[in-house]
Parts: structure tokens; sequence; C-alpha cells
């Protein structure tokens, strides 16, 4: 069962939820995996602390022009969609930043002028937690404006995707990280706050689960402070609040030291292993349907 | 010699545009005779690129010198391959900026002054 854990607004406590859902699994006996998929910000490590000791690296094929053989036709650049590569004065110039590593300019050369070379874009790390949690995440590197490769990578990255449950920890927002993050999940945990921020963020980030048809409920966390409109929301939409967890200070304190949930709160292993039941007792009416 | 200034509004006596690849128009002049024609630029809504993108429309029209307020990294190896110089100015509308460009009183930069724009 893959479960990805997501939100519109950012520092809603997607990463506390799902480094705490994953403790709660595990202590379970269950083989679970967690996939730090916030590439520009990955921080599931902190909570888990796997031990480090897988290492790849993520390039995306760039092109590379052979000026000898170039004859400046300028067909590579018509038809590359992203300008990544522009003929100018009988000179072909590529923008490795802007190429989305399609290869059409390779393949459209008549001259066989251009060859592709791997331009790195970040690295994946990987292994094995304490309580045996796969862990893995990406990190794009500094200036890289492209995290879908690595994400996308990071998803079919050595045995991650083969635990009983697989739990993917999103970057924040509704644009395409978040989507390539989300893709092929049987289940969608919204993590939002009630406040109107919270709400305005969570329809967007509903709107996306919807495009991809892809069944969710919703984690109010720091319940109890601002307004209704989320629970009115949900209530509307049909959405299931599955867990509300309380504001308070000796949580707050406690992931501030950089603790998880779990360690802060023991009495919570109940209510992810819960919450658990509730998301496969979800996904059975949607098969029954 | 065929020179263009970025601009807001497309009009030779209005201020000029400061941004380069995603400008609305640029005022196109031929030093010698004095004649100007406003054209929209191509990339001003482009996706990524722009720069790069602008500086092909320009030199497609045979322009051999550019005058705006900065220019991205892009923006600035792609003109120097296109051997179109590259002029800044901070205020002016394009008809004042010709004639500063005529008396030579224009900074003409050798590196990009502005940095990468998304």
């Amino acid at each position: 069962m893959k479960i990805a854990i997501a939100s519109g607004k950012g520092g809603t406590g997607k990463t506390t939820i799902a480094t705490a859902f994953a403790q709660a699994l595990s202590k379970e006996r269950k083989s679970v995996s967690l996939l730090d998929c916030d590439v520009e910000g990955p921080n599931s490590h902190i909570f888990i602390q796997p031990e480090l000791d897988q290492f790849e690296d993520v390039n995306m094929l760039i092109p590379s022009v052979d000026a000898e053989a170039c004859t400046g036709c300028g067909k590579c650049a018509e038809v590359c969609q992203f300008h990544a590569i522009v003929v100018i004065g009988g000179q072909t110039l590529v923008f490795p930043e802007m190429c989305h590593g399609c290869g059409s300019c390779t393949l459209i050369c008549p001259e066989k002028a251009i060859t592709e070379i791997p331009n790195r874009l970040g690295i994946l790390e990987g292994g094995l937690s304490q309580e045996g949690i796969r862990f893995g995440h990406g990190i794009l590197d500094i200036g890289e404006p492209m995290a879908v490769p690595v994400i996308s990578k990071l998803k079919k990255w050595r045995d991650l995707m083969d635990a009983e449950v697989v739990l993917i920890d999103s970057p924040p927002g509704a644009s395409c990280p978040v989507v390539e993050s989300l893709r092929g999940a049987d289940y969608i945990i919204l993590v939002t706050e009630p406040t109107p921020f919270g709400l305005h963020d969570l329809r967007q980030a509903y709107k996306v689960t919807q495009e991809l048809e892809i069944p969710a409920g919703v984690i109010i966390n720091r319940a109890g402070i601002g307004d209704t409109g989320v629970e009115q929301y949900c209530e509307e939409m049909g959405l299931q609040i599955l867990m509300q967890i309380p504001l308070e200070r000796e949580i707050g304190h406690g992931i501030a030291q950089g603790k998880s949930l779990l360690d802060i709160k023991p009495e919570y292993e109940n209510r992810f292993l819960q919450l658990h039941l509730q998301i496969t007792e979800a996904l059975s009416i949607v098969d029954r349907s | 010699m065929i020179i263009a200034v970025s601009s807001t509004d497309g009009k030779f006596n209005t201020e000029f545009s400061p941004r380069f690849g995603r400008c609305n128009f640029f005022i196109i002049m031929d030093t010698d005779s004095g004649e100007w024609e406003s054209k929209p630029n191509p990339a001003a809504d482009a996706r990524g690129g722009a720069g790069p993108q602008a500086v092909q429309f320009l030199s497609d029209a045979g322009v051999k010198a550019s005058i705006t307020g900065r220019y991205g990294p892009n923006a600035f190896t792609t003109l120097k391959t296109a051997g179109i110089r590259a002029y800044i100015a901070d205020a002016g509308t394009p008809e004042e900026l010709l004639d500063r460009f005529k008396a030579g009183t224009l900074e003409e930069v050798n590196a990009a002054t502005g940095r990468e724009m998304h």
C-alpha cells in the first residue's frame, strides 16, 4: 500500500506525520519504507535518523554540440520546446538549466553534431533506520531548477517501493514536483491546519488529488487554533478527517529539538496504527464501489 | 546602424523599459536615417529562456546594438554570440537614448549586469 502525505501549505506537519506513521508501523513489525520527496528541503531523516550508506547521482542528459560538425541549420532550436538551445550568428548555444533532457535535438540533428552528456541535478541517499524503516531521499543540487527527475528516480530507486507500506513525504504546493510525488499512490493524506491559510491551500491540494483520481483524507494539525472553515469544507466535500493533532506546547517544543512525534508522545503509536486501519478500510470501500 | 531599445508601451517618446527579455516591445531604430518602428517582443510571455529568444528576434531584425536597463547572463551570452553590442541606461525615452547613443555617452557593458530571471 502506497500512502502519500501532502499539503498545499508548507509547514503544516507533513514530515512530522510521515515520520511518526513510519515509526508506528515499523514498531508493529510491518515492512515500511519512507521516501522523502521534498528534494528542495528534505528533512525527514532528522526525525528518523537512518544510517545513510547508499548514494546515487541523478543525472539528466543534455546536448553537447560539436562546433566543427554543426552547420547552424537551426533544426535543434526549432524542435526544442524549452528554448534550451539557440542558433545565432551561425553558432549553437546550449542553456543547460532550461533543458528538460528530452533528446529531441540529438535526434533531429541532420549532421549528427549533437551528443548527450550527463548533467548532475542532485543525489539520492538511502539507508535503514534503527527501527528498520527503509529510508530514501533526494537532494536537488543548489542552482538546479528541476526537481521532478530527482523525485522520479527516487521513486524507482532500489527496493524502496517494495515495502508492505510505502510512505511518501511530498513537497508542499500543487505543482509538478507534488504531482510527481503523488503519482501512483493508493491514498493521499492531506495535512492542514485549521486556519484560513490552511483551508486555502487545502482546496488546491485536494483538487490535485481529484485530478489524479486518488482517494484522500485529511489530518488537521495544530487543532484548536484558527476557525472551523477546514472542518466545514471537509464536510461539504465528503472528505474524511482522519486525525486531529492538537496544538500543544510539549509537541512544538520537542519537534523544535528534533524529536519525532512518537518520541514526544509515545501514546500516538496507537493513533497511527488506527490511521492505517482507517485507510485500509477506506480503500476497501473504494475497491468495492 | 540598426539599434533596439526595450519599451513598455511601444512609443518613441515615453520612458523605456529597463527589462530586456520580457519587455513588451522593442523600438528598432536606424541611426542613419532616424527612422524607427515598434515591434512586439515575441519573448515577452515565454515560459523560460526569454533572454535568448529576444536576442534571436533582434538578430533576425538586423540589430547591431541593444539598449536596456540590465542583461541577465543568458541574454548577455546570446548577444555576444550574435555580435550585438550591449548598452545600458537608467532612464530615458527611446528618442533620448538614440541621441545619447549617437553622442557616444551610453555605457557599454561587457558582462551580464543583472541576475538570471525566471
